[in-house]
């Protein structure tokens, strides 16, 4: 216990001194680097707008009430798109990550210095891609609707999905795997037998739980071409109808809450 | 275990399967399909300007290689720049804000209205995605990297003060209850019994939330919250692709760099 000795009585402290100096030091510099960033931010930034930000924040929130509630009627076909992206997209991501994920992990990998780090490459560029900035991509390509999002939401989650999933088979129980391999299973067979039950569990839960994510992500493709419900809400700002902005982000902070309920009970009843 | 009814009937035995009830498990599959079905039919894809896309994507794709690093190479680097700082300020002001919504958040520290009113902001900010509350950042504070950093700390609250909340609710209370006993103030109470307990998570998620925020940096530049993705969307209008894919790796290489700094930190810290 370390011990301090203050007008030669023992005083009890937290930590022994090169440990705590240490951690001032670490704080320190955190707090240098901080401000350092801040500074340089600071120099980019027009003041005069930001001062003027609460009057702009008071006047769009007078132009957002009341919600203009008849354009629902306008929104229920971009919501059915916006879920299809994320259940399509999801789907897609699923049948590729899982066989990615085999290719990945350490324990079932075909060929550690060749298969795996390609795995890995394609995992970590399609996880540190935004979904936007796919769908930004794929507009250009096979032009704008739901299909450039269905393949947006797809690629982004298929890094997601696969590096969850082969965490898992590292993890798994090898005497499992010996004890099928002790019946004289082929490969395929202790594939089938001996990693996928143990594995489905986690794989189900992962695949829900991005489908839940996904939901989010799919409601602002719209912003860039890519259909679902962000494509209302950005002609409703381009044409300054706050009023339908209002509806829209209602109907997204409803879509999300329960999406991340029916995510949630599915997860518990599967883990 | 599954087995034939009668004695000598050959018994073999077939895999239980993942759903139990054949009820919902057979529901489910036909739901399921029924509605993939509709959703697939209702996607009216053009399928002829999706195979317009063809020779585009051909040339779209090529036109990445090789990635040009230099000829916009200023424009670039200033871009990730600039999302290193709004990450590195957006994450320290999300988490400085986070901390006091946080504890409010936590059933066994605050009383009951303040519990909800700062559940109510947490839900608040986390539902919304980045792109959104960048948006009207950029419409309330103006173009530039400050709208990006508030979009990035509101989100950052919603997700730290969640976790933090939740950290908070499992600690062991058998240490609070030992430091209370000494007679320690409020403060002394949360610096000595509910601060060591959450810390060590507290940091890995930090670093998580920095990595997070560094990706998402590159998104809110789409709508004009600053960083790199202005940069990368200017490049993509002036069809400058070969710049494009070396902005694309550029994020790619930082994002690995990030997360694997953060988990040896994560590692080192626990």
């Amino acid at each position: 216990m370390p011990v301090a000795t203050v007008n030669d009585s023992k005083v009890w402290r937290r930590r022994d001194r090169n440990r705590q100096l240490t951690i001032w030091a670490g704080q320190f510099l955190t707090v240098v680097l901080i401000v350092y960033c801040w500074e340089l931010v600071s120099e980019r930034t027009i003041w005069y707008f930001v001062s003027d930000a609460p009057r702009q924040a008071l006047d769009l929130a007078e132009r957002m009430v009341p919600p203009k509630w008849s354009y629902m009627d306008d929104l229920w076909r971009p919501i059915w798109d916006t879920v299809s992206i994320a259940t399509l997209g999801t789907l897609m991501a699923i049948t590729i990550a899982f066989p990615l994920a085999f290719l990945a992990a350490r324990n079932t990998t075909p060929s550690a210095r060749f298969v795996r780090p390609l795995a890995l490459f394609i995992i970590v560029s399609s996880r540190s891609i935004n979904s936007l900035l796919w769908a930004l991509m794929l507009v250009m390509i096979i032009g704008p609707g739901v299909l450039a999002g269905v393949l947006a939401i797809g690629f982004r989650s298929i890094g997601f999905c696969s590096k969850l999933v082969y965490e898992a088979i590292e993890e798994i129980d090898e005497n499992q795997i010996e004890a099928i391999t002790a019946t004289g299973a082929s490969g395929p067979q202790i594939l089938n037998y001996g990693i996928v039950p143990q594995i489905l569990p986690a794989f189900a839960g992962i695949s829900v739980f991005r489908w839940d994510i996904n939901i989010r992500e799919s409601t602002v493709l719209g912003l860039v071409g890519a259909g679902g419900i962000g494509l209302q809400l950005s002609s409703s700002i381009d044409t300054v109808t706050w009023t339908q902005v209002t509806v829209i982000l209602i109907v997204i902070l409803a879509a999300v809450i329960l999406s991340e309920w029916v995510s949630a009970k599915v997860r518990h009843a599967i883990i | 275990m599954t087995s034939g009814p009668g004695a000598t009937a050959r018994r073999t035995w077939k895999r239980p399967p993942f759903i139990k009830r054949p009820l919902l498990r057979w529901g489910l599959m036909v739901g399921a399909a029924v509605y993939i079905m509709l959703a697939l039919g209702t996607m009216d894809a053009n399928w002829g300007r999706v195979a317009d896309g063809a020779p585009r994507a051909y040339r779209f794709i090529s036109s990445f290689f090789p990635p040009d690093f230099t000829s916009r190479g200023g424009d670039i680097l200033d871009g990730i720049f600039e999302s290193l700082w709004m990450t590195v300020v957006s994450t320290a002001f999300g988490i400085a804000l986070s901390i006091p919504i946080g504890l409010g958040a936590a059933r066994n520290l605050a009383p009951r209205p303040v519990y909800l009113c700062a559940r109510a902001i947490l839900a608040i900010s986390r539902t919304f995605p980045e792109i959104i509350l960048a948006l009207f950042a950029v419409k309330l504070l103006g173009f530039g990297p400050f709208a990006g950093i508030l979009a990035l700390s509101i989100a950052t609250i919603g997700f730290y003060g969640k976790l933090l909340a939740e950290d908070i609710e499992s600690i062991d209370p058998g240490q609070a209850e030992a430091v209370k006993a000494t007679g320690a103030n409020w403060f002394q109470w949360l610096n000595y019994a509910v601060q060591p307990q959450v810390m060590p998570r507290m940091i890995g998620l930090g670093m998580y939330r920095l990595d997070i925020n560094f990706r998402e940096s590159a998104v809110v530049g789409i709508v004009g919250g600053g960083g790199i993705g202005a940069t990368l969307l200017t490049s993509f209008d002036r069809y400058e692709f070969d710049s494009a894919a070396a902005i694309l790796l550029i994020i790619i290489g930082i994002v690995m760099v990030v997360e694997y700094t953060s988990g040896y930190i994560r590692n080192w810290v626990q």
